[in-house]
């Protein structure tokens, strides 16, 4: 499955929910098909989409916040899932756009092919963790977790194949902040 | 000597109400008035820069955070200050303990000791090195930063707080 099959997949299953996106490939990609006002497109700060994700979940436990992660991000910041499992949002769904590798800097391997991210999840405490390596998983799979208690955990396995025609963010950071947080406030 | 119990009241009747960090000596009393203050959170962090995203987004979504830290995890963080912090105006309230401040502590400390404020200054980090006599004046200076979007620093020496270890 290619990367953005997983995310034609989940985009139209989204409501208002809050979502912190990794940097990379992954902010360029969602932004290219459906930019949101919910969306906070993490440029730098490599590896804290997840905390940040979990700062917003535990600020505001009566939303349901999502994390689109990257295995290079997690791998850089393990210790996050740790945070995750030992806070225990219920609110909190951390999902992995699993390439295998740092594509964003040219496709170099990253560890994911040998280390199983969703068993490292589960082991710190996610009540729930899933994977999805075909695109007609993803659906009930994320359904399952927007519905239960969280926080959980979705590593979906896709083929490296990004476009490196794929546009960059064009909204500044102040500006995807004001947005994100009027968004969250209700404004 | 400041009273680590009352800075925290100082800190959450000015509006503080999310903390998180990672433990420093010096900072032990302020962290333990912490775990048992019943108002507000302290998430322990395993490492200062998933405290920082961890305070980023708890900002975004509503709260005033601060993060306390030691100086030795200001490498740790200073891509988070400058790719988060400082490009996106999310401003948080940084407590750093000052080890190896004059070159008196163990050796670890000695050369962050020695170039904190440097890095503090070159990084675009605002800071102020708090003491018993001017404790409240530096949070004001603090709070207004906030509020213009800026993280703020206080510097805490050994011997300002009282510790619990
Ligand atoms: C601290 C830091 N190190 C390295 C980089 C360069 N970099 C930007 S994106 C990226 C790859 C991210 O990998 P992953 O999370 O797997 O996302 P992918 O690009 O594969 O979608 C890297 C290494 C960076 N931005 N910050
Ligand atoms: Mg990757």
């Amino acid at each position: 499955m290619k990367g953005t099959e997983a995310f034609q997949e989940i985009l139209p299953l989204l409501k208002d929910e809050p979502v912190v996106h990794a940097n990379g490939y992954i902010c360029r990609e969602s932004f290219q098909l459906q930019d949101r006002r919910g969306n906070f497109y993490m440029i730098g700060s490599m590896g804290l989409a997840s905390a940040i994700g979990l700062g917003v979940a535990l600020a505001r436990p009566d939303k349901k916040v999502l994390v689109f992660d990257g295995d290079g991000n997690v791998l850089m910041s393990m210790g996050t899932l740790a945070m995750i499992g030992a806070t225990a949002p219920k609110n909190l769904v951390h999902i992995v756009f699993d390439n295998q590798v740092y594509e964003s800097t040219g496709s170099q391997r990253s560890l994911s092919s040998t280390v199983p991210l969703e068993e490292v999840a589960k082991s710190s405490g996610y009540p729930v963790a899933l994977k999805a390596t075909k695109r007609e998983e993803i659906k009930p799979a994320f359904e399952k977790l927007m519905q239960g208690d969280g926080p959980g955990f979705l590593l979906i396995k896709v083929d490296p194949d990004f476009d490196p025609k794929t546009g960059r963010v064009t909204h500044t950071p102040e500006e995807i902040k004001t947005r994100f947080m009027d968004a969250l406030s209700g404004k | 000597m400041l009273s680590s119990q009352s800075f925290i009241s100082r800190l959450t009747e000015n509006g503080f109400n999310f903390f998180t960090g990672v433990p420093c000596s010096l900072l032990s009393g302020l962290i333990s008035s912490l775990e048992n203050n019943q108002e507000v959170p302290y998430i322990p962090a395993v490492r200062e820069d998933a405290a920082v995203g961890l305070c980023a987004g708890a900002y975004m979504a509503g709260s005033l955070p601060v993060l306390l830290m030691q100086n030795s995890g200001l490498g740790y963080c200073l891509n988070a200050f400058t790719s988060l912090n400082l490009i996106y105006k999310i401003p948080t309230l940084v407590i750093m303990s000052w080890r190896g401040c004059g070159g008196k502590d163990a050796p670890e400390h000695i050369i962050m000791g020695e170039i904190n404020e440097d890095l503090l200054k070159t990084a675009g980090m605002e800071y102020a090195v708090i003491t018993a006599e001017n404790h409240e004046q530096v949070l004001q200076q603090a709070i207004l930063k906030i509020k213009e979007g800026l993280p703020f620093t206080l510097l805490v020496k050994k011997g300002i707080f009282d510790e619990r270890h």
